[in-house]
């Protein structure tokens, strides 16, 4: 079905193409930030799914990871090294962002070992809630009026290098010894214990990784819309990550590079049909509000597809490009 | 315990290979079809951008902008448009909405600048907004008025302290307003102790109430009492109780409407009988509607009054009411004027180059407008102008005194 | 002490809406082991029934059949959200039904938000008398609110402990598959189940609409999460946990409030909602569930 050198080859015309379009400037610079800002959700979305979809938790403080990063990688940017402008240093801002998100997300598995389902998804919550409130305590940061001065430095060839960075590492992971793990807690943790699978272990990986990707993908917002405050990072912007996984699909990279394009250009694109350019007048609703029908479509769109796929767009499958070999041979043989 | 997530059985695999096929032609379709809405047939016009709240926290705010705008684009069109060098051109609306998100701000102003090609932007009007908004006006080199943004931090570059070359505004800023204020509250109202209660969260509030702090200190008053909520609270029984044990001679709510609404009515439940002192966030008359005889006696500062408005404002006033029914706030008003300022701007500039614009804009030296006389010095974005303190009494607004800067 | 006092008062009135709330959520949690997200947005709903009942109604009615019409109306809403998005869903993924929820909650607060996008004001349904004892101010709203809130949570508690409904109720927590051999109707009673949640979230809307008279479309989000904080803290599932942890979050709130700056409200609430779980991992009063393998 598929060539199993074609997907390096075309990352590597993908990545190129992007440093093209950034070097000639091919895109204006909506198309250019739209597409960012999907490899985000891409990035996001993905790490998440490794949580919610592959492990089966349900976890809603993707947000406080991402607001980790967000502010880690922002402080080495600003406040730490204000006068270095070079790659080197905005990668390894993002590191640190992503570190820092993977040393809390730590933490968090070591209190997921003895809950789960709904008192996990809570212990999340509180965490997200606590770090809302700590940055808004901490001055140093700007506390609730947010940072600022943090230099545009999230480019397309950047978040391309992200994005495939990420997909390959959950990919890798899920398709290990580990990753076997991780999904078998999502079947059955006790029958898993049971078996001799190192649930522990497989946790901490879960949430270390997926909130390293978080810490990751709040590192790239963080300097693509060169401002951040507590408020960006509350349970609204966690809500909008999980409507992308459920979406796009929960078990699937697929799905989720799926979830996140279809969520972002179908939001950015409602935006522009309800109010479009000088359509003066012609868009009165009565007394109701211009354009706010529009934030129903996209809730209904997730029931719908909810109720006639429950497990989304892609759930539980996969791009044959994103399986191993061997599973596709099993595949194959089992049809 | 029932399982959470996937019945077992599932496997990853490639069960529907024609839904694949489908879904790689989807996901190219939407890119395409991204990419593709980039092109427009331009007419001959002026494109200006309007990034505003038309949804989220605040949708009063960006209703009363759009209104502004589109009363000013339908009245200048109508004669025919601005003078432009030789003729005369009719400006083009170009309308987005920012959801009240810094995140949708700056979208919104990607868009309207690098795709929509306007050749200046109105907007955003919360500074939580229009701060990211002005970072990616300024590093497109596209002029940029916010109407109502009040913070110093919308104009200034905080890494280097200087101004923005590319940000303007049409409102006063939030350390003369934290001035006039304090000051007002010390001399007119004489009072030696203030409380504060305001929404931490929050952008513009939370400036207002620390810049109020320190000139009331500065200027030989105490801060009895300073408190904070978060957007969202619909509960300050605390936080008042609190305030109602520091005794003080006046309360200072620098907060939306209706925020403002719930604490004077939890404040007088509690009895609390101190006059209450307002930011210019005040100022729709939705608060009276949702306050009643709670928040009045209250003062605010303010950027115009109907009362003592001039002839402009006079117009304005009438023409909005004929057309909308309802009473201008300052927030309209505030859209009104930086429409006015970007024509005179681009009559002044005879092109539409967006450096000429600027360069016309920072050089305004009198623009009479709805909110009275503003210019700009040239080197900042902040105009020169004056502010009002209004009283609500008897469900209206009353005129009390002038600040002049 | 009168500050403390004060104090107390207010927590007391914020605990009893938050209770109430805090029920909706555990009672579909009990029975169907789901998180109705989309109940915060009912209680939403709840306030501005009350209005449009009170607006639109040619004459002045009394307190108490508004309340009733405001609790039927939202019970219906839920009983509806139950059939046509829920039902569908009751052998699918569990995470799957809790999106629909959150969609669910998504819609109706986008369609409120999008008929009525200002903050509206809430009527005053009666004359409001104020008290003051001793430098201590109670109003008649507020002992009202707290009197309601507890008379309906005794008789829920009653309802679920005392009838054959709540038996079938509790039977069906217990047990799904069994129950409809006994010969219940398990729809029905899901049905019952989320149509009395939905009313008593309504009811608690509309006291808190008329407690903080200010109601727009986005007034349940907030509160709803808290909500369901407190059920989880006193054990999602049990309905007297509900009612505790609704009292004691509201107490935590007012008290971090009064005796420490106010912005360490939030940090305070949710590190002390974690140290329970993390020593009461099922709350403070459910236990355990039994798990097979």
């Amino acid at each position: 079905m598929t060539c199993r050198w074609a997907l390096p080859v075309l990352v590597v015309i993908g990545f190129i193409f992007t440093v093209i379009i950034e070097k000639y400037q091919l895109f204006n610079g909506y198309t250019v930030f739209v597409l960012v800002t999907i490899g985000i959700n891409i990035i996001l979305c993905a790490s998440l799914n490794l949580v919610n979809g592959y492990m089966g938790e349900f976890s809603v403080g993707h947000a406080g990871f991402m607001g980790l990063g967000a502010y880690a990688a922002s402080i080495l940017t600003v406040k730490i090294f204000p006068n270095v402008d070079t790659p080197v240093l905005f990668f390894c801002a993002v590191i640190a962002g992503g570190l820092v998100a993977a040393f809390i997300g730590f933490l968090l598995a070591i209190l997921s070992f003895k809950t789960r389902g709904d008192y996990l998804a809570i212990i999340t919550l509180a965490f997200l809630m606590i770090v809302k409130s700590s940055l808004e305590n901490i001055h140093y940061v700007g506390g609730p009026r947010g940072l600022l001065g943090i230099h545009h430095l999230t480019t397309l060839p950047w978040t391309f290098f992200w994005v495939v960075v990420t997909l390959w590492v959950i990919r890798n992971l899920i398709y290990s010894k580990i990753g076997r793990a991780i999904i078998a807690i999502r079947e059955d943790e006790i029958a898993a214990n049971a078996m001799g699978v190192r649930t522990r272990e497989a946790k901490i990986f879960a949430f270390a990784t997926s909130s390293f990707f978080g810490g990751i993908a709040g590192a790239l917002y963080a300097h693509q819309i060169q401002f951040i405050n507590p408020s960006s990072f509350d349970i609204l912007k966690s809500t909008e990550i999980l409507v992308m996984v459920y979406l796009g699909g929960v078990g699937s990279l697929g799905g989720s590079i799926l979830g996140a394009v279809v969520f972002t250009l179908l939001y950015r694109f409602l935006e522009q049909l309800t109010i479009g350019p000088g359509q003066l007048g012609s868009w009165h609703f009565g007394p109701w509000q211009l354009g706010t029908w529009r934030m129903v479509i996209m809730p209904l769109i997730l029931v719908l597809l909810m109720l006639f796929r429950p497990r989304g767009i892609m759930g539980l499958r996969e791009f044959a490009w994103f399986l191993p070999s061997r599973e596709l041979l099993t595949r194959r043989k089992k049809e | 315990m029932v399982k959470c997530g996937l019945p077992s059985g599932t496997e990853c695999g490639i069960s529907d290979a024609y839904l694949m096929k489908y879904l790689h032609l989807i996901l190219v379709g939407l890119t395409v079809a991204m990419l593709g809405g980039c092109g427009e047939a331009a007419k001959p016009s002026i494109k200006i951008g309007l990034n505003t709240e038309l949804t989220g926290e605040m949708p009063a705010v960006g209703a009363s902008s759009k209104n502004a705008a589109e009363l000013y684009v339908s009245q200048v069109n109508a004669e025919g448009g601005v003078q432009v060098g030789d003729k005369k051109l009719p400006i083009t609306l170009d309308v987005g909405d920012n959801g009240a998100k810094a995140e949708q701000a700056a979208a919104v102003a990607q868009r309207l600048i690098s795709q929509d090609n306007v050749v200046a932007m109105v907007g955003p009007d919360a500074s939580a907004c229009a701060i990211p908004a002005s970072e990616i006006a300024q590093s497109l080199k596209c002029p940029m008025i916010s109407p109502w943004s009040t913070n110093p931090k919308t104009t200034i570059d905080t890494t280097t302290g200087k101004p923005k070359p590319e940000v303007f505004r049409a409102c006063f800023t939030d350390t003369f307003q934290a001035q006039v204020l304090a000051k007002f509250a010390l001399n007119n109202l004489h009072a030696k102790r203030a409380a504060v209660l305001y929404d931490v969260a929050s952008e513009a509030p939370n400036g207002q109430a620390n810049l109020f702090k320190k000139t009331f200190e500065e200027n030989g008053g105490t801060i009895a009492d300073f408190e904070t909520y978060t957007t969202g609270d619909r509960d300050f029984s605390a936080q008042l109780t609190k305030i109602r044990a520091s005794n003080p001679d006046i309360i200072f709510l620098p907060a939306y409407y209706n925020d403002v609404a719930l604490i004077a009515k939890q404040a007088r439940q509690l009895g609390i009988k101190t006059a209450f002192l307002g930011s210019d966030a005040w100022s729709t008359p939705e608060i009276i509607t949702l306050g009643g005889s709670d928040v009045d006696g209250s003062y605010f500062c303010n950027h115009y009054s109907t009362q003592i408005a001039t002839p402009v404002a006079k117009k304005f006033v009438t023409d909005y009411r004929t057309k909308y029914g309802q009473d201008p706030d300052d927030v309209a008003a505030l859209t009104y004027d930086s429409f006015g300022l970007l024509a005179q701007a681009i009559k002044d500039a005879g092109s539409l180059d967006r450096g000429a614009v600027r360069d016309a804009l920072s050089k305004i030296q009198k623009y009479d407008g709805v909110t009275g006389v503003m210019q700009f010095n040239g080197v900042s974005g902040d105009p020169v102008k004056s502010a009002v303190i209004l009283q609500i009494k008897d469900g209206k607004f009353v005129w009390v005194a002038n600040a002049a800067p | 002490m009168q500050y403390f006092a004060q104090q107390a008062i207010n927590a007391i009135q914020l605990g009893s809406i938050y209770a109430l709330i805090a029920l909706g959520y555990s009672m579909v949690y009990g029975v169907l082991v789901m998180i109705n997200f989309a109940h915060g947005d009912i209680f939403m709903v709840g306030a501005f029934v009350c209005l449009l009942i009170v607006s639109l109604c040619p004459v002045t009615l009394p307190f108490i059949v508004i309340l009733l019409g405001v609790m039927l109306i939202t019970a219906l809403l839920g009983a509806l959200i139950e059939r046509f998005a829920y039902r569908p869903l009751r052998n699918a993924p569990r995470v799957s039904a809790i999106i629909t929820a959150l969609g669910c909650g998504l819609v109706i607060e986008n369609t409120v938000l999008s008929i009525s996008p200002y903050a509206k004001p809430m009527p005053v349904l009666f004359k409001v008398f104020t008290y003051h004892v001793d430098g201590i101010t109670v109003t008649t709203l507020q002992l009202m609110i707290i009197g309601i809130a507890i008379f309906l949570m005794l008789g829920l508690d009653f309802l679920v402990r005392k009838t054959p409904f709540g038996m079938a109720m509790r039977a069906i927590s217990f047990d799904t598959k069994t129950v409809p051999l006994m010969g219940i109707n398990v729809n029905l009673m899901i049905a019952l189940t989320f149509a009395i949640g939905a009313g008593l979230g309504g009811a608690a809307g509309m006291l808190y609409g008329l407690a903080y008279p200010v109601i727009s479309a986005s007034m349940g989000t907030l509160v709803g999460w808290k909500a369901f904080v407190a059920a989880v803290i006193g054990g999602i599932g049990d309905i007297r946990g509900a009612v505790l942890g609704g009292f004691i979050l509201a107490a935590v709130e007012i008290m971090t409030v009064a005796f420490l700056p106010s912005t360490y409200r939030d940090l305070i609430s949710y590190s002390l909602l974690l140290v329970i779980l993390i020593f009461k991992p099922y709350g403070l009063l459910g236990s355990a569930p039994n798990q097979k393998v």
